[in-house]
């Protein structure tokens, strides 16, 4: 396959662990979703996460910043473990950002306010300086021009910007992605990876659930693959591609490979 | 669309022009409907006249010489039909603003209720809203009313607290009785309505300023509460209670409820609460979880996402729906007449009707008043519901 990817360059992976799963495991009712999910995440890496449908990748780092509860086995996230502990968890979903499938940008708020919302509410940050920030990571998505208007006035790829610059606005440590170009227009889908790109660039700790294999090969220090609730597979990008070890593995390359 | 082309080469005849059509079609209409009212009322005044009524509207200044259960404004029966119309319209007015105001209440709670994870919580609620809307309110209405005249009699009226008593003629309650000094907690109160609004904005000012976020809600409950205490207490507790106490046949003090109006307004109340509550409910559930799931990722606790993110978006889902509610309570508060309960329309539309004749002019007005109530209600959810819709493409 093609060695010509032009890699990012990045500030590089730190020592110190982001987060940590340890044997977790989830069930919905009785049907066993996560089974034996063991992962390290260093901080300022960053890693793909790619498997066939229903394999539990959502589930997995929705677990991350407690939108699902695990079951069974440790999450730790900078140094702060996930019980039933209340502020554990505001303090997790303080540091841990998340872009969704489908935006889930608020209708009813502009997009100056959606950036604006959490600092102002969660961080205590005054409004003056709130719009300031959010501004700023606005210009970096590069829809600066967009902030007094509705989602519902925007195109599906500024939409995802503006949830990604909304969840840079509370300067997270960490960021999750849930297929965030999977819902987009081709033409669309450019945009938003060359905006996660330059997140990358910056040195942001980053998991990300997508298909897009060419993002993958340039920013991943990392691919995992995941079937059947498990993590089946790990290694850097070129070896991942080029050298998948097991036959699930391999299965699943070749056909997301043939389109 | 207009397809009119002004320029174009082929233009067809006017007949075929659709805004030309839309207006000839709109004259027709209205000419149509004009012919027929004239034809109605002509035709009436004739008729009328030749039976020997005079129309018009001289019978309201003329005694109406019929007692009324109930008047929120003095009344005897010496007054006239005029003031029975006023006597009648606070009454269901009465019966529609509480009604209105309980079964929001109420609704909204079991509405809430129902999205509960508590099965037990959210079947019992599913089982109110089935029962109640589907059984027809003038049974639920007869129903209640047959259960409060089946309370004991005023001898043995069961008390509450010592100082209520329930029995088949009402609900005796103490009656707060204002003595000196009433009017600084009256004026402690509108103090305090008055401050809140300028707390609030002097707190949003200082949020934006320092992000140092002000307890607004608990500084005014504090407020509206504390400072009419305080009031209460430099001047040596002014409100006194007239309490209700047993007589021969009657209770004599204290203020009553009268069965009717007891019975009205709590089948008027429960019935449209369950209506609410599936309208609260389904306003709720239409807000997709992908807007908490959002709010939470960003860190904002369950209660503020409530706030801020759900309930505006379940609002806009909610406020249209709740508008017919309460027109459909307030017209359905004229069902009192089947157990006497003295709104508008059995009085002036009935006992005032029966003895002057003047059915047109009675319905007329009747009409009339319904119409503006239902016509205020709407303009005001209106506008409400236009303040809080989604810009969208
Ligand atoms: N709330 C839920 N209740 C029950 N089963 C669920 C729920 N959410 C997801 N699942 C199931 O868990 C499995 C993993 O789902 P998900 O993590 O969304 O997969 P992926 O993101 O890899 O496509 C799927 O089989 C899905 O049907
Ligand atoms: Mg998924």
């Amino acid at each position: 396959m093609s060695d010509a990817v032009q890699r990012v360059s990045t500030p590089g992976v730190s020592d110190e662990v982001a987060i940590q799963i340890i044997g977790m495991h989830k069930w919905y009712g009785q049907f066993h979703v996560l089974k034996d999910i063991n992962l390290t995440v260093r901080r300022g890496e960053r890693i793909v996460v790619c498997g066939p449908s229903g394999s539990g990748k959502s589930t997995m780092i929705r677990c991350i910043n407690r939108l699902e509860e695990h079951q069974q086995g440790q999450i730790i996230v900078d140094d702060i473990e996930l019980t039933g502990n209340l502020k554990n968890i505001d303090a997790i979903r303080r540091e841990v950002g998340m872009c969704f499938q489908h935006f889930n940008l608020f209708p009813h708020l502009t997009v100056l306010e959606n950036c604006t919302l959490a600092p102002i509410w969660v961080r205590k940050v005054p409004k003056a300086q709130a719009e300031e920030i959010a501004m700023e990571f606005l210009n970096k998505v590069r829809i600066p021009e967009q902030a007094a208007k509705y989602p519902g006035q925007l195109s599906g790829g500024q939409q995802q910007r503006v949830a990604i610059a909304r969840s840079l606005c509370m300067s997270p440590r960490i960021m999750l992605f849930d297929e965030p170009t999977s819902a987009l227009d081709p033409e669309m889908i450019a945009e938003v990876l060359e905006v996660m790109v330059n997140l990358a660039e910056t040195g942001m700790t980053m998991i990300c659930v997508t298909h897009e294999m060419g993002f993958a090969r340039k920013v991943a220090d990392r691919v995992i693959f995941m079937d059947g609730g498990e993590i089946i597979e790990q290694n850097e990008p070129e070896e991942f591609f080029n050298n998948p070890q097991s036959e699930r593995t391999q299965q699943f390359l070749s056909q997301i490979l043939a389109h | 669309m207009a397809t009119q082309s002004i320029d174009g080469p082929k233009r067809g005849s006017l007949l075929s022009d659709q805004r030309t059509r839309a207006i000839v079609f709109q004259a027709l209409a209205f000419f149509l409907v004009a012919v027929f009212f004239i034809y109605i009322g002509t035709n009436t005044a004739r008729n009328l006249e030749a039976l020997g009524i005079s129309t018009g509207f001289g019978f309201l200044d003329s005694p109406a010489g019929y007692d009324v259960a109930m008047s929120l404004i003095p009344y005897t029966a010496t007054d006239t039909h005029g003031r029975v119309f006023f006597v009648g319209l606070l009454n269901t007015l009465s019966v529609a603003v509480t009604g209105i105001i309980a079964a929001t209440i109420l609704g909204v709670i079991l509405g809430v209720l129902r999205l509960s994870k508590n099965w037990l919580v959210s079947k019992l609620v599913y089982w109110y809203v089935e029962v109640v809307r589907n059984v027809p309110l003038l049974l639920q209405i007869l129903f209640w009313y047959g259960v409060l005249l089946g309370l004991p009699r005023v001898r043995d009226a069961i008390p509450v607290f010592e100082t209520m008593f329930l029995s088949n003629r009402g609900f005796y309650l103490p009656r707060p009785v204002p003595g000196d000094g009433i009017g600084l907690i009256i004026i402690a109160f509108f103090v305090a309505v008055i401050a809140i609004p300028i707390i609030a904005r002097a707190a949003r000012k200082r949020q934006e300023q320092t992000g140092q976020i002000f307890p607004v809600f608990w500084t005014s409950a504090a407020l509206i509460i504390g400072l009419p205490a305080l009031a209460a207490i430099v001047t040596g507790f002014p409100l006194t209670f007239d309490y209700p106490e047993k007589g021969g046949f009657n209770f004599k003090g204290g203020m009553v409820l009268r069965p009717e109006f007891v019975a009205l307004w709590f089948s008027l109340s429960i019935y449209t609460a369950g209506f609410i509550a599936e309208i609260v409910r389904a306003g709720i559930q239409a807000v997709s979880h992908g807007q908490t799931e959002a709010a939470f990722s960003l860190g904002l606790k369950p209660n503020w996402t409530m706030r801020m993110i759900v309930l505006p978006q379940a609002l806009r889902v909610i406020v249209p729906p709740l508008t017919s509610q309460y027109l459909n309570l307030t017209k359905n508060s004229s069902l009192a007449i089947a157990i006497g309960y003295p709104d508008l329309v059995s009085t002036f539309g009935g006992t005032s009707l029966n003895q002057t004749g003047q059915a047109i002019e009675i319905i007329m007005m009747t009409m009339l008043v319904y119409l503006t109530i239902s016509l205020l209600i709407s303009m005001l959810m209106n506008y409400y519901n236009k303040r809080i819709a989604l810009v969208e493409r």
